[in-house]
């Protein structure tokens, strides 16, 4: 299937920025999106119809559109967190690309390891484990010595203002904006090609705010492809290339 | 990579009941693959059937190319106590209680030919502190442990030939809630740290989330859903699937 | 003289085959467990019915028996076997060792190494040296099947662990001929080095249990240890105030209402067999 994918043209929503030349490191293509509820009289809600979203090395793509359009369903496909109904989602991973709709299971894990990273809105909290080993743990899982991925840790979350005090505490009874800072270090550290960010800003002051602008565009400056949903125009208006206009379905059928 | 162990067109019906109607399971090495459904769902049944301790009427389970059903009890019980390990719900079933913590963790280190007491009352001694069991306590019964520590015990006794596959039923079932986390997370990270393949029933959604690379959702002795763990809980297409994931509270 | 009414031996020539059959099978599968049609016979199960059966069926008219129980010819249970077999069959009945073709034994070998020729029967209680650890027979019998005896071991591992020594001073499990592990019935560990390699034909039965097993001459057999806690045989530190023998095995007595105990020799006819010791200068 990679093969018949190699050497497509870049999608026509790609502005002309430098940053966009070269194949895309992650693309959709005809993607669309249903929501079948069994339990509701197996009503269908369509979310995303058609969507053609390419994003290349070193850009940043903000997602826009009105609250419940389906921007974080979106990223969630992308992910592979959810199914796609129809269409592809082709991530470039050692060397080739990789449908993540149709891949297996451990193919889709094999990219999230080394290739793609994702920054929910939530942290989901692993019961006992410290947040400096949560935030080394994708590192170690691409073989860095734990030594190593504890240092990058430990410095990755000293950047984003953590105290030293809590790296060693699980995260359970932080703050929502502490949660989230575990959450961008854990994202950001591994240095993935591709770099989902939903909300990554939502509960952080401005300090906070800051280091991950500065994140964001060292990211870039790196050659990760970045697509992020962010409320906060300001943060938004700093780090994306272009936006993706992602438009609420009308009906449901 | 090929799999470890490989399960096609298994059948077995008791009855006019099927406990396993066309079954087909892959697991490879160091995946973590859950099987979730309700009780009577079948899915006691099929890791019975995977790990030879039941036969089915129909289909093959290939272990490392071998047929499970068709080596032999000898090669059977031999792969039970040094390839495999079965962890079970009661940790009852799968200790001695007649028989102290270090000698229950030694028992399949001995088994597979230890005859050096010292050696093997140290390799007890390690095992115990990686399930945070006061080594102190080697020496006394297992009867005298809260049922998640016997439970640890059991998980210790299970690992510490380095299995390459390990079996878990339901292994925080009979547990308070506060204890099943402790286990949860004890598994979880010695799973990844021994990088071994685990298939573990479960009805525990949450327990499945944490630990499982993979899922398969059991009805009526199908898979009716299976894939990537969190795509088949965040995002499950099966009717009976969407009711397994609402009924949980925040899984 | 066999007195009248009684076959030669007690038990019926069909009984007799059937338990030859199975004493066949023993010797040809050696330390594995083959179970008989046991009969009732004219004294209680644990007074060694086993043992007589397995007697009966191999005496001959020109047979010389000796019996010990614990080492001695003249206790009520080797006194009443011995005259049992004197009414039911005639043989001629002996206190020496060496003049014996057939000894039955409970709960000890004989000090004398045996000659080839010579068979030393066994009165066995619990046949299955795993039952205690493990409670289903079922079981048991897959483990000997798959010669799985991991377990036994954790027997021995929990002895150390607990006393700092392997504690089993009797009935010391045994590994025949690298397959089956045996119980070799609840004789002192300090006799288990005996049954290594014997000359003598060594047969075990157990009634109540309704098994038969055996060692053929020349046959190894190991006590089970660890390579840091070998197998050490145990005996009392002292000497037998009869013979002086600081070799044999020896029973404790205790002589006295103050506690004083003396130590002789568990085998009378070894003990007799020496020149007594000079009593001291008194």
């Amino acid at each position: 299937m990679s093969k018949a994918a190699e050497g497509r043209p870049i999608q026509p929503s790609a502005p002309g920025g430098a940053a966009a030349i070269g194949r895309p490191a992650i693309r959709t293509e005809g993607l669309s999106k249903d929501f079948t509820l069994h339990l509701q009289g197996g009503i269908r809600i369509p979310v995303l119809r058609d969507v053609d979203l390419a994003v290349a090395p070193g850009e940043c793509v903000a997602l826009a559109g009105p609250s419940g359009a389906g921007k974080s369903t979106l990223m969630r496909c992308l992910y592979g967190n959810y199914g796609a109904g129809s269409g592809h989602v082709w991530v470039r991973h050692d060397g080739r690309e990789v449908d993540i709709t149709s891949a297996d299971a451990r193919e889709v894990l094999a990219v999230r390891r080394d290739t793609l990273g994702y920054v929910s809105q939530f942290l989901r909290v692993i019961p006992r484990v410290p947040t400096q080993r949560i935030v080394a743990e994708p590192l170690m899982a691409r073989g860095a010595p734990a030594d190593q991925a504890m240092a990058q840790a430990a410095a990755l979350l000293a950047r984003l203002n953590l105290p030293a005090a809590l790296h060693g505490l699980p995260p359970a009874t932080f703050s929502g904006g502490e949660q989230q800072r575990v959450n961008l270090a854990r994202g950001f550290a591994p240095g993935y090609p591709v770099l989902l960010l939903d909300e990554p800003t939502a509960s952080l002051d401005a300090a906070n705010r800051e280091v991950v602008v500065a994140l964001i565009a060292e990211a870039k400056r790196a050659g990760t492809a970045i697509i992020g949903i962010f409320h906060d125009t300001e943060v938004r208006d700093r780090v994306a290339d272009r936006l993706f206009e992602v438009a609420p379905m009308q009906d449901a059928a | 990579m090929s799999a470890l162990m490989r399960a096609s067109g298994l059948q077995l019906h008791f009855g006019k009941v099927a406990a396993l109607d066309d079954v087909a399971l892959e697991i490879h090495p160091g995946e973590v693959v859950a099987i979730v459904g309700e009780s009577g769902s079948g899915k006691t049944t099929l890791l019975r059937v995977l790990a030879g301790m039941m036969a089915p009427q129909q289909g093959r389970v290939l272990y490392d190319g071998q047929d499970v059903h068709a080596m032999g009890e000898a090669a059977r019980r031999g792969l039970m106590r040094s390839d495999w390990g079965f962890v079970h719900q009661n940790p009852r079933d799968g200790l001695r209680l007649r028989v102290s913590a270090g000698g229950n963790v030694g028992e399949r280190l001995m088994a597979a030919g230890a005859r050096h007491y010292g050696n093997i009352r140290a390799e007890a001694t390690e095992w115990l502190k990686r399930v945070e069991i006061d080594p102190a306590r080697i020496d006394d019964m297992p009867q005298t442990f809260s049922g998640g520590m016997q439970q640890r015990l059991q998980i210790a006794r299970t690992l510490v030939t380095r299995p390459r596959l390990v079996f878990m039923d339901e292994p925080t079932g009979g547990l308070d809630v506060s204890v099943q986390a402790r286990l949860l997370d004890l598994i979880r990270a010695l799973v990844a740290e021994l990088g071994l393949a685990v298939l573990i029933v479960t009805h525990d959604i949450a327990a499945a989330r944490l630990l499982a690379h993979r899922m398969l959702v059991m009805r009526h002795g199908q898979v009716v859903e299976q894939g990537l763990t969190d795509r088949v809980l965040d995002d499950p297409q099966h009717p009976y699937t969407q009711l397994l994931v609402s009924s949980v509270l925040a899984a | 003289m066999t007195e009248a009414g009684y076959n030669f031996g007690y038990l019926d020539e069909n009984t007799k085959r059937m338990i030859r059959r199975a004493l066949l099978q023993a010797v040809a599968l050696p330390g594995y467990q083959v179970p008989f049609g046991s009969r009732e016979m004219p004294l209680p199960y644990g007074w060694g019915t086993g043992g007589i059966q397995v007697t009966a069926s191999i005496i001959g008219a020109d047979d010389t028996l000796k019996v010990i129980d614990q080492g001695a010819d003249d206790t009520t249970n080797a006194v009443s076997i011995r005259r049992f077999f004197n009414r039911v069959t005639g043989v001629a009945t002996t206190d020496r060792t060496a003049e014996a073709t057939i000894i039955q034994t409970r709960h000890r070998v004989p000090e004398m190494t045996l000659r080839e020729g010579q068979v030393l029967v066994y009165q066995v209680p619990m046949p299955e040296p795993l039952f205690r650890l493990e409670p289903r027979v079922a079981e048991t019998k897959r483990m000997h099947a798959l010669a799985d005896y991991g377990l036994m071991h954790v027997k021995l591992y929990e002895d150390i662990a607990r006393h700092g020594a392997v504690t089993t001073s009797y009935n010391y499990p045994v590994l025949v001929n690298r397959r089956y592990l045996m119980s070799p019935s609840p004789i002192p560990a300090f006799d288990n080095p005996k049954l290594d390699r014997m000359p003598a034909l060594q047969l075990f039965g157990a009634g109540r249990e309704k098994r038969i097993y055996a060692v053929p001459p020349y046959t190894e057999v190991k006590s089970l240890d660890f390579e840091d806690h070998p197998f050490k045989p145990a005996r009392a530190d002292a000497a037998c105030v009869i013979c002086g023998s600081r070799a044999s095995y020896l029973d404790e007595l205790i002589v006295d209402d103050g506690g004083k105990r003396h130590f002789v020799c568990s085998d009378t006819d070894y003990c007799a067999s020496r020149p007594p010791l000079q009593e001291a200068a008194e």
